[in-house]
C-alpha cells in the first residue's frame, strides 16, 4: 500500500476503513486465516483431546507452556485467530453492504445509452432493415424484453436506438454469497452462545435423564439456561456390537445398536428406537448421539464380616482397539476403606512385553485383572477425583489376582472377598442441542447457489440503432460482455445474443439476413 | 463369481490400466519430444459479394505438427486405461458390497479414476492433449503408491462410515481432486510458460522449444480459471456435505479435526485465488502461486492427515 495515511483524525479513520474494505485487504486476510489455521492440526487441541495437551506439556517444559501461553493448544479460540477472521468480516461487512446499495441502484436504473461508434466494437454486425425504425426498434425491444433483458429505448417520440441489459443475477449471485457467509457465522455464535452438549456414559438396563448433574461432562453457551434443559429421559435396553473376524482388519468395529426407549417429559408415553451411529434420536429439539461403548464387569465386594459393600456393573473405558479396558472400585463404607484397580480383558491374553492384554474387542473371553488396596481413598479432603482414576498415595497394595467370570478372590489379609460374575456393556452418548445449525445449513445453501451463479453467469449489454449511412438505413447490433469466469468464450456468447437479437428481426418481419460480418 | 475371483479380477484391471497408461505415457512425451508446433502464419481469404460492401474474412490456421498422432495415441490410450481402471473400481466395489471408498488403496484407485475422467471429459470440450503428459504421471505415481503402500484387502466400513452422506460428500471431493489436479498442472505450466515467455520477449521466438509445447500462459491461466470456478462451489459442497455426515455421526457439524481444518484451509484458499484474480497486480503468475498452493493443501488432506493418528476421519486401514 503506497498510498500515505492522511494526517487528520476523520482522515485517517475513512483512510483505515477504505485500507480494510479493499481487495487486496480481504485476499491477505484470506491468506492470513489459511496460516492460522494450520497450527490447529499440528498440535494437540484441548477441546478435542484435553490429555494429549497435558502430555505434550509434562513432555516439553520449556516449549509446552510457552506455546500454551501463546494459544497454540486452543488455536480456533485463540486472540489472534479471532483477530484474524473478525477483521476478515469486518472487512467483508464494509465491501459488501455498500455494494449492496449500488447493485440495488444498478437494477432499477436504465441500462447505458448507446455508445456512438457501435461499428467499433467487437463482434459488431449490420443488417438491413424491412421496415420503419419505430417498427424495428419496437420488435427488439419487445423480444429482449420477453427474454428477460432490462430494455430502454429512445428517443421518446420516434425510436432508433435500443439499449438492453442481462446478467444483473452475477452480481446479486456474488452478494448473496458474501452476505450468507455473514448469517453463517451468526448461526455459528448463535450455537455457540444458547447451545449446549453434553456426554454420558449409560449401562445397558440403566436409564438416564436429561437433568446437568446426570452428566459426565456439560457445558453450555454463555446465554444457555442449565435449568431449562428439556426434561426427556431414557433407557439403554440392549446393546448389540459386532467385530470384524475376518483376517483384513480384524476387530475394527462393524455395527454398533443401542436399542433404546424414551420419553418426551415424564408423563408422556414411552416410545421405542433403534439408535446406531449416524442414526441419532432426536427429542425435544436436542439429539442424542451413540459415540462410544465399552465393557462394564459386575462386581460384587464384601468386607471382613461377610456384609456386601460394593455390588455393581462398573463402566471400564477402553485403552486400545481390542478393548484393554481399565476401571477402579472405590469403596468409602469399610474400614479401612478398600481400593481396586483393575484391567479387563474381553479376549484377555498375557505376555512378558506387553503384560495383561486383550486381542480382539469381542468377549471371547473375559478376564478381570486387578490390585487391591487399602487405606485412605483421599476422598474426604474434598479435592476432586476422577472416578476412573485410584489415588494410591495413602494407600498400601494387598495383592493382585486374576479372575474369570463367576470366580471369587478372597483377599489374602482377610479383609473381604472380591467376586467377579461377569460384565454389562455400556454404551456413551453425546447429547448435544445447538440452535443456530439449521440456520447455518440455510445459509450455506444459499451461498452455494449465490457462488455458482456469480461464478457462471455473464453481464452483458446489447445496443441496437438504426442508422442512415451514405444514403442507405441500416441496423447496427453490438454488444459487450462485462467481468466473466469464461473471457475467451466471451465473444463466442456475444455472438450467440447477436444472433438472437437478429433472428427476433427477421422473425418479426422487419429486416433482412446477415450481410455483413466485421470482427 | 466368488469374491475371491473379483477381488483378484479388480486388481488384474488396476495394474492392466497402469500398464496401459505407462504406454500413453512414452505416448504423450514422444508427442512432446517429437515435434515442435509448426503455426504457418494465418492465411487469410477474403471474399467480396455482390453489394460490393460486405467482407467476409475468415482466418485459417494450418497446423502441421508431426506430434500430434503420437499425443492422439496417448489420449486413446488414457481412455482405455480410464475403462480398465473404471471396470477395476467397480469390481472392488461389488466385492466390498459398498462404494469402493472406504479405505486409502479404494479412495486412491477412485481419485484416480476421477482425475483421468475430468481430464478425458475436459479433452472433449477443448483440446488439451498437451496436458496429457502432465495428468498421466501423476495417477500413475498415484495408482504405483495404492497397490504397493496403501493395499488393503476388502472389509466392511466401521459404523462411522456407513452413511448415505459418505458417498456423497467422497464422490464430490474426488470429482474435485480431478479438478484440482488439473488447476494445478495448468497453473504449474502457465509459470513456466510464462518465464520462457519473458525470456524470450515474444511468443514466436519460442518455436522449437519444448515450452512451445503448451499453449500460451494466458491460455494456461485461463484454463485454471475455469477449472476452478466449476471446482470451488463443488469444493464448498464437498465440505458442507462433510459437516452434515459429521454431524450425524458425532454430533457436531465442525470440531477443528486436522481433516476439517485443511479441508478448510483449501477452501480459503481457493477462495482467495477467486480473489487474486480480480485484484490488481495478482492476476498472473501470483495467481497461479495460489493456485499451486490449494492443491498442496488439498493433497495435505488426502495423504498427509490419514495417517495423523489423532483424526477421527483416520481410516486409512493401512498397517492392518
Ligand atoms: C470470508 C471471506 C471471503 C470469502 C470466503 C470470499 C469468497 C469469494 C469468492 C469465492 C468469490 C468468487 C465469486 C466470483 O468470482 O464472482 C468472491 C468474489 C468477490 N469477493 Fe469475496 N470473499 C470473502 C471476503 C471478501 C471481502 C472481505 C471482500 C471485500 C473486499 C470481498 C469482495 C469480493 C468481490 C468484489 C468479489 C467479486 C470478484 C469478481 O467479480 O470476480 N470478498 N469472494
Amino acid at each position: 500500500m503506497t498510498n500515505l495515511p492522511p494526517m487528520s483524525s476523520t482522515g485517517f479513520l475513512r483512510w483505515v476503513w477504505r485500507q480494510l474494505t479493499s481487495m487486496k485487504t480481504a485476499l491477505v486476510l484470506l491468506f492470513l486465516l489459511a496460516v492460522a489455521s494450520v497450527p490447529g492440526s499440528v498440535y494437540p487441541q484441548r477441546g478435542v483431546d484435553p490429555i494429549k495437551v497435558r502430555d505434550f506439556i509434562t513432555k516439553s517444559p520449556t516449549w509446552g507452556p510457552i506455546l500454551d501461553r501463546l494459544g497454540f493448544f486452543e488455536v480456533y479460540s485463540s486472540p489472534w485467530f479471532s483477530a484474524v477472521y473478525l477483521l476478515l468480516f469486518l472487512s467483508l461487512i464494509g465491501c459488501v453492504i455498500p455494494r449492496v446499495g449500488v447493485h440495488f441502484r444498478a437494477m432499477r436504473s436504465a441500462p447505458p445509452a448507446v455508445p456512438r461508434m457501435l461499428e467499433r466494437l467487437a463482434g459488431s454486425r449490420e443488417v438491413t432493415p424491412t421496415a420503419s425504425a419505430e417498427e424495428v426498434i419496437g420488435a427488439v425491444a419487445g423480444a429482449l424484453r420477453k427474454a428477460r433483458w432490462r430494455v430502454v429505448s429512445g428517443p421518446a417520440d420516434s425510436p432508433t436506438w435500443v439499449a438492453a441489459e442481462k446478467g444483473y443475477l452475477r452480481e446479486t449471485g456474488n452478494l448473496v454469497f458474501h452476505v450468507s457467509l455473514l448469517f453463517v457465522l451468526s448461526a455459528i455464535a448463535i450455537g455457540g452462545l444458547f447451545g449446549w452438549k453434553g456426554n454420558v456414559i449409560v449401562r445397558e438396563g440403566s436409564g438416564f435423564s436429561n437433568t446437568v448433574t446426570q452428566y459426565d461432562a456439560w457445558g453450555g453457551g454463555r446465554y444457555t439456561n442449565a435449568q431449562d434443559i428439556p426434561p426427556f429421559s431414557f433407557t439403554l435396553d440392549k446393546f448389540t456390537v459386532d467385530f470384524e473376524r475376518g483376517i483384513a482388519q480384524r476387530g475394527a468395529p462393524r455395527a454398533f445398536e443401542a436399542e433404546m426407549s424414551y420419553k418426551v417429559d415424564p408423563t408422556a408415553p414411552v416410545e421405542r428406537r433403534l439408535v446406531e451411529v449416524n442414526e441419532p434420536l432426536s427429542i425435544s429439539g436436542a439429539k442424542v448421539f451413540l459415540v462410544g461403548h465399552g465393557y462394564a464387569p459386575l462386581i460384587t465386594v464384601t468386607d471382613k464380616t461377610g456384609k456386601v459393600v460394593f455390588d455393581d456393573a462398573v463402566p471400564f473405558l477402553p485403552q486400545d482397539g481390542s478393548f484393554t479396558s481399565t476401571g477402579v472400585v472405590k469403596i468409602l463404607d469399610s474400614t479401612p476403606q478398600l481400593g481396586i484397580q483393575a484391567l479387563f480383558l474381553p479376549t484377555a491374553a498375557l505376555d512378558d512385553v506387553l503384560g495383561p492384554h486383550s486381542t480382539f474387542p469381542g468377549p471371547d473371553d473375559p478376564a478381570l485383572f486387578m490390585s487391591a488396596w487399602k487405606g485412605d481413598l483421599g476422598l474426604n479432603t474434598g479435592k476432586p477425583q476422577s472416578v476412573y482414576r485410584l489415588v494410591t498415595d495413602k494407600m498400601t497394595k494387598i495383592g493382585l489376582e486374576q479372575l474369570r467370570p463367576g470366580t471369587s478372590w478372597k483377599l489374602p489379609d482377610g479383609s473381604g472377598t472380591v467376586t467377579f460374575s461377569g460384565y454389562k456393556r455400556w454404551a456413551s452418548f453425546q447429547i448435544a442441542y445447538d440452535p443456530g445449525k439449521e440456520i447455518a445449513l440455510i445459509f450455506v445453501a444459499l451461498a452455494i447457489v449465490g457462488l455458482t451463479m456469480s461464478l457462471f453467469i455473464r453481464r452483458r449489454r446489447v445496443w441496437v440503432k438504426v442508422v442512415e449511412r451514405d444514403g442507405v438505413t441500416v441496423i447496427q447490433l453490438a454488444g459487450i460482455m462485462r467481468a466473466s469466469t469464461f473471457e475467451d468464450k466471451d465473444i463466442g456468447a456475444l455472438a450467440e445474443d447477436l444472433d438472437f437479437v437478429e433472428q427476433a428481426l427477421q422473425v418479426a418481419g422487419v429486416a433482412r439476413g446477415i450481410e455483413k460480418e466485421q470482427s | 463369481m466368488s469374491p475371491e475371483s473379483l477381488a483378484r479380477m479388480s486388481n488384474v484391471m488396476v495394474y492392466s490400466s497402469m500398464l496401459v497408461l505407462t504406454f500413453a505415457m512414452f505416448a504423450f512425451a514422444a508427442s512432446f519430444a517429437g515435434g515442435r508446433r509448426r503455426v504457418n502464419s494465418a492465411a487469410v481469404e477474403s471474399t467480396r459479394n455482390a453489394g460490393g460492401t460486405a467482407v467476409i474474412t475468415k482466418a485459417v490456421v494450418v497446423t502441421d505438427d508431426p506430434g500430434r498422432r503420437a499425443s492422439n495415441i496417448g489420449i486413446s490410450l488414457t481412455w482405455l486405461a480410464f475403462v480398465l481402471l473404471l471396470v477395476g473400481v467397480v469390481l472392488r466395489g461389488v466385492w466390498a458390497g459398498r462404494a469402493p471408498w472406504g479405505n486409502m488403496y479404494e479412495f486412491s484407485i477412485t481419485a484416480a479414476l476421477g482425475v483421468l475422467a475430468v481430464f478425458l471429459i475436459a479433452n472433449t470440450r477443448t483440446d488439451l492433449r498437451w496436458l496429457g503428459i502432465f495428468i498421466v504421471i501423476p495417477v500413475l505415481l498415484t495408482l504405483g503408491v495404492a497397490v504397493t503402500v496403501l493395499y488393503t484387502e476388502a472389509a466392511q466400513l466401521v459404523p462411522a462410515l456407513k452413511s448415505y452422506w459418505l458417498v456423497i460428500h467422497v464422490f464430490a471431493a474426488i470429482i474435485c481432486s480431478g479438478a484440482f489436479t488439473l488447476a494445478a498442472a495448468t497453473a504449474g505450466l502457465s509459470l513456466v510458460r510464462d518465464r520462457a515467455e519473458r525470456k524470450a520477449g515474444s511468443d514466436v521466438e519460442l518455436t522449437g522449444a519444448l515450452v512451445s509445447r503448451i499453449p500460451s500462459a494466458e491460455r494456461l491461466r485461463s484454463l485454471t480459471n475455469k477449472t476452478l470456478a466449476f471446482a470451488f462451489p463443488l469444493w464448498t459442497f464437498t465440505v458442507v456435505a462433510g459437516a452434515i455426515w459429521a454431524e450425524n455421526a458425532w454430533g457436531r457439524y465442525w470440531g477443528w479435526d486436522p481433516k476439517e481444518t485443511w479441508a478448510f484451509i483449501t477452501w480459503v484458499i481457493y477462495a482467495a485465488y477467486l480473489h487474486a484474480r480480480s485484484t490488481a497486480g495478482w492476476r498472473g503468475n501470483k495467481a497461479s502461486l495460489i493456485a499451486l498452493a490449494g492443491w498442496i493443501a488439498f493433497l495435505m488432506n488426502y495423504f498427509g492427515v490419514n495417517f495423523l493418528a489423532n483424526s477421527l476421519h483416520s481410516y486409512a486401514g493401512v498397517g492392518n
